[in-house]
């Protein structure tokens, strides 16, 4: 089986089968990770690029790993924000790189869309590292991953998102990942910050954290950025905190067995409390481990579509 | 120079005129309308044959973006009105958010003696509202429309100001001009880029909601009401517009308003994909906004459609879509959608569309065109509406091939296009 695209721009377009064997692959990815000797040479010979518009320390850190674990050359571009209207264009830079040989450039953008263009006008393998509020598939993957590690399956499992909605293209790639692999995905969060016409794409939208909760199999916090709140969006983290918060009291309407997620970096005290982020249930720093795995396994899926082709 | 049009069917609601019948066009001027004696024709009389093609007054555009002065890289005066033309309009009036802003006399000028000079159709330009489109302070109102201004607007810049509206709108009647608003309350619009609703919610792209349209459609038509000077709403997009406008007209408020082919025929869908070519302002809407407007056209409550003609280079529409010109290029697909997703479905008869095409943008712009009355400019547009083609934009007579009508099969195709007389297309080709 290979990949039908030759980029990764969102889990929207992704089969359910090729979701699964991106999963699958990571497992394997992952054993290489846990060895003694994190070197094997699925990727000699290629060389995966960031291309990054956007600050990033994990997301980055996490690409260049993956890459360098797997014996890629790599390199990081950074690209002003303030920039990106008035200097070279997106196509111009991208077909720059492309120039240069590169196999895989890994975009992330502060604008929707974005490593679409650059993908309709590179040769390379484009893969979304998260653009504007649209998508973040590689952060989703890993999501799914750890559940499904963890759970064996997705399917039929509750999965309930709170926080910031609206702005989050974490949850947007998990809806269309998650719903994909058969599970039921759950929001909440302030009514400002939920996007109209959301139950119209299959989840369920509440208004408060507790319906959302109940009987969850796995809950996720959303980073809510505090520039936000300057923008009116809703009065105060404080009060954000009092009725959206995760704490250990809210926790217990979810499953008893039921996994903590959240993409990082946290805000302690106002999506989960310390307790929740450092207690048993959360699967946070796992999730970092496991988003170098998925990230190997794209990599490595991306750059073999080539050699494989025609096999299947 | 005789002109001697043979055999079409005439339409003209305002001469009443519906059949088949003959036109003479002598020196630019029609001179006599029936069935004509062909001991007319000599070597003198240019006989174009009509027959099973419609004949209809040339097309009034009363939106459109002509781009000159000073973005000639998207389109100037010469390239927009053989674009005009070749979609069979034979007057346009041009907006003005130019470089300089059309907001003094001398702008307006330039536009009218530089049309005298390339332009191929009759070109009337628009004025803006304030100075610079600023907001701040009234433009010199009576000079432009001496200089020849046909209505003021500060179209895509809205006036924030609802006493600066209320000021344009008195200040306006003394000059007897045309007040046009493009409404869009921009606090709400905010940085959005398309419709907000549930594409803007799959794609992560910020929307701007219907109520940014619907706020200051409603302002304006208070402020219409209370000062008691007409006003005219341009491109129309929500259903919720829609319903304001109808229950002020009921209430006698004197209120035009306009829609575009784009507000009929797509919805906010075809942005999917980032697909730069449906980005436009307003944005496209939801399916039954596009019910609505089709409603309101059916009822009366839309006046007029304009093209919003709005012609950008390539490189501003092959880049991140929040970051791509707002605009379509419509000349060349504005009559034939007309006909394809109006006429065609029944929603308006032929002498419907001549009103709003014709009539109507020209009543309310003070022009006096868009009808076949003996004895005017023989201005006069042949089509024919059961032809089909498919839209190719590599053919527009535009600078621009900005438009998500490529590709679209659609009927209704214009076979001459005569302006003051002379013949600017003839038998579909632009001369």
């Amino acid at each position: 089986m290979t990949l039908k695209s030759k980029d990764l721009l969102g889990l929207k377009d992704l089969t359910e089968e090729e979701i699964e064997y991106i999963l699958r692959t990571a497992k394997t990815m992952k054993l290489i990770l846990e060895s003694k000797n994190k070197k094997t040479p699925h990727l000699q010979g290629k060389s995966v690029i960031t291309l990054f518009y956007e600050n990033s320390t994990r997301t980055r850190l996490s690409f260049e790993l993956a890459a360098k674990y797997m014996s890629a050359s790599a390199a990081n571009i950074s690209v002003a924000a303030s920039s990106v209207a008035k200097g070279e264009t997106l196509i111009d830079t991208g077909k720059t790189i492309d120039m240069m040989g590169a196999d895989v450039i890994v975009i992330r953008h502060s604008m929707a869309g974005a490593p679409h263009l650059l993908a309709r006008n590179v040769k390379a393998s484009v893969i979304n590292a998260g653009d504007g509020m649209n998508e973040h598939p590689t952060q989703a993957l890993l999501d799914m991953f750890t559940v499904v590690e963890k759970k064996g399956t997705l399917k039929g499992l509750k999965v309930a998102i709170i926080g910031d909605i609206y702005h989050s293209r974490v949850v947007r790639s998990n809806i269309w990942g998650m719903t994909k692999l058969g599970a039921e995905v759950c929001v909440a969060g302030p009514s400002t910050l939920i996007p109209r016409e959301l139950d119209k794409v299959g989840v369920k939208v509440f208004n408060t954290v507790q319906e959302a909760l109940i009987d969850a199999d796995v809950v996720m916090g959303l980073r809510i950025q505090k520039e936000r709140q300057k923008k009116g969006l809703f009065p105060s983290l404080r009060e954000y905190y009092r009725f959206f918060g995760l704490d250990d009291k809210r926790l217990k309407l979810a499953k008893e067995d039921a996994l903590v997620l959240h993409p990082g970096p946290v805000n302690r005290g106002v999506e989960l409390s310390s307790a929740v982020i450092d207690g048993d249930k959360s699967l946070i720093n796992e999730q970092v481990t496991n988003g170098v795995a998925v990230r190997m396994a794209l990599l490595y899926l991306l750059t073999r579509r080539d050699s494989v082709e025609g096999i299947n | 120079m005789r002109v001697l049009i043979k055999g079409g069917y005439v339409i003209d609601p305002k001469t009443n005129t519906d059949g088949v019948n003959d036109i003479l066009i002598e020196d630019g001027i029609i001179t006599e309308i029936g069935n004509i004696s062909d001991e007319l024709v000599d070597l003198n009389c240019d006989v174009i044959d009509a027959k099973g093609k419609y004949v209809l007054p040339g097309l009034v555009d009363a939106h459109c973006h002509l781009r000159d002065p000073g973005f000639e890289y998207k389109e100037d005066i010469e390239s927009g009105t053989r674009s005009a033309a070749a979609g069979g309009f034979t007057s346009i009036a041009c907006m003005p958010n130019t470089n300089p802003v059309a907001d003094n006399e001398s702008v307006i000028r330039y536009i009218i003696n530089k049309a005298k000079q390339d332009g191929v159709v009759n070109v009337y330009p628009i004025g803006a509202i304030s100075k610079g489109q600023k907001g701040e302070e009234l433009s010199e109102i009576g000079e432009l429309k001496f200089a020849g201004a046909v209505a003021i607007s500060d179209d895509g810049k809205p006036l924030k100001s609802a006493s600066l509206m209320k000021r344009a709108l008195e200040y306006s009647s003394m000059f007897d001009i045309t007040v046009i608003s493009h409404c869009e309350e921009m606090d709400i619009a905010d940085e959005g880029v398309m419709n907000e609703g549930y594409w803007s919610t799959i794609m992560g792209l910020k929307g701007i909601p219907s109520a940014a349209e619907e706020i200051m459609v409603a302002r304006e038509l208070i402020l219409a009401e209370y000062t008691k000077v007409p006003i005219h709403i341009a491109h129309v997009s929500t259903e919720l517009s829609v319903d304001l406008i109808r229950h002020a007209k009921k209430r006698g408020v004197k209120v035009t308003c306009e829609t575009c082919p784009h507000y009929f025929v797509l919805t906010d869908e075809a942005c999917a994909g980032f697909n730069t070519y449906a980005k436009v302002n307003p944005p496209l809407r939801a399916k039954k906004d596009v019910e609505a407007i089709i409603e309101g056209l059916k009822d009366g409550t839309i006046d007029v459609i304009a093209t919003d003609h709005a012609p950008h280079h390539e490189d501003e529409k092959n880049i991140e879509f929040s970051l791509a010109a707002n605009g379509i290029a419509g000349f060349e697909t504005a009559f034939p959608l007309a006909v394809t997703y109006l006429v065609k479905p029944g929603h308006l008869t032929m002498s419907q569309l001549v009103e709003k095409m014709c009539i109507n943008p020209s009543k309310i712009l003070g022009l006096n065109k868009g009808s076949l009355e003996i004895g005017r400019n023989a201005d006069i547009t042949i089509v024919d509406i059961d032809e089909e083609f498919v839209v190719d934009v590599k053919k527009f007579k535009s600078k621009a091939r900005n438009s998500p009508f490529n590709g679209f099969k659609l009927k209704g195709t214009v076979y001459y296009t005569i302006v003051n007389g002379k013949v600017v297309v003839r038998e579909k080709v632009l001369l």
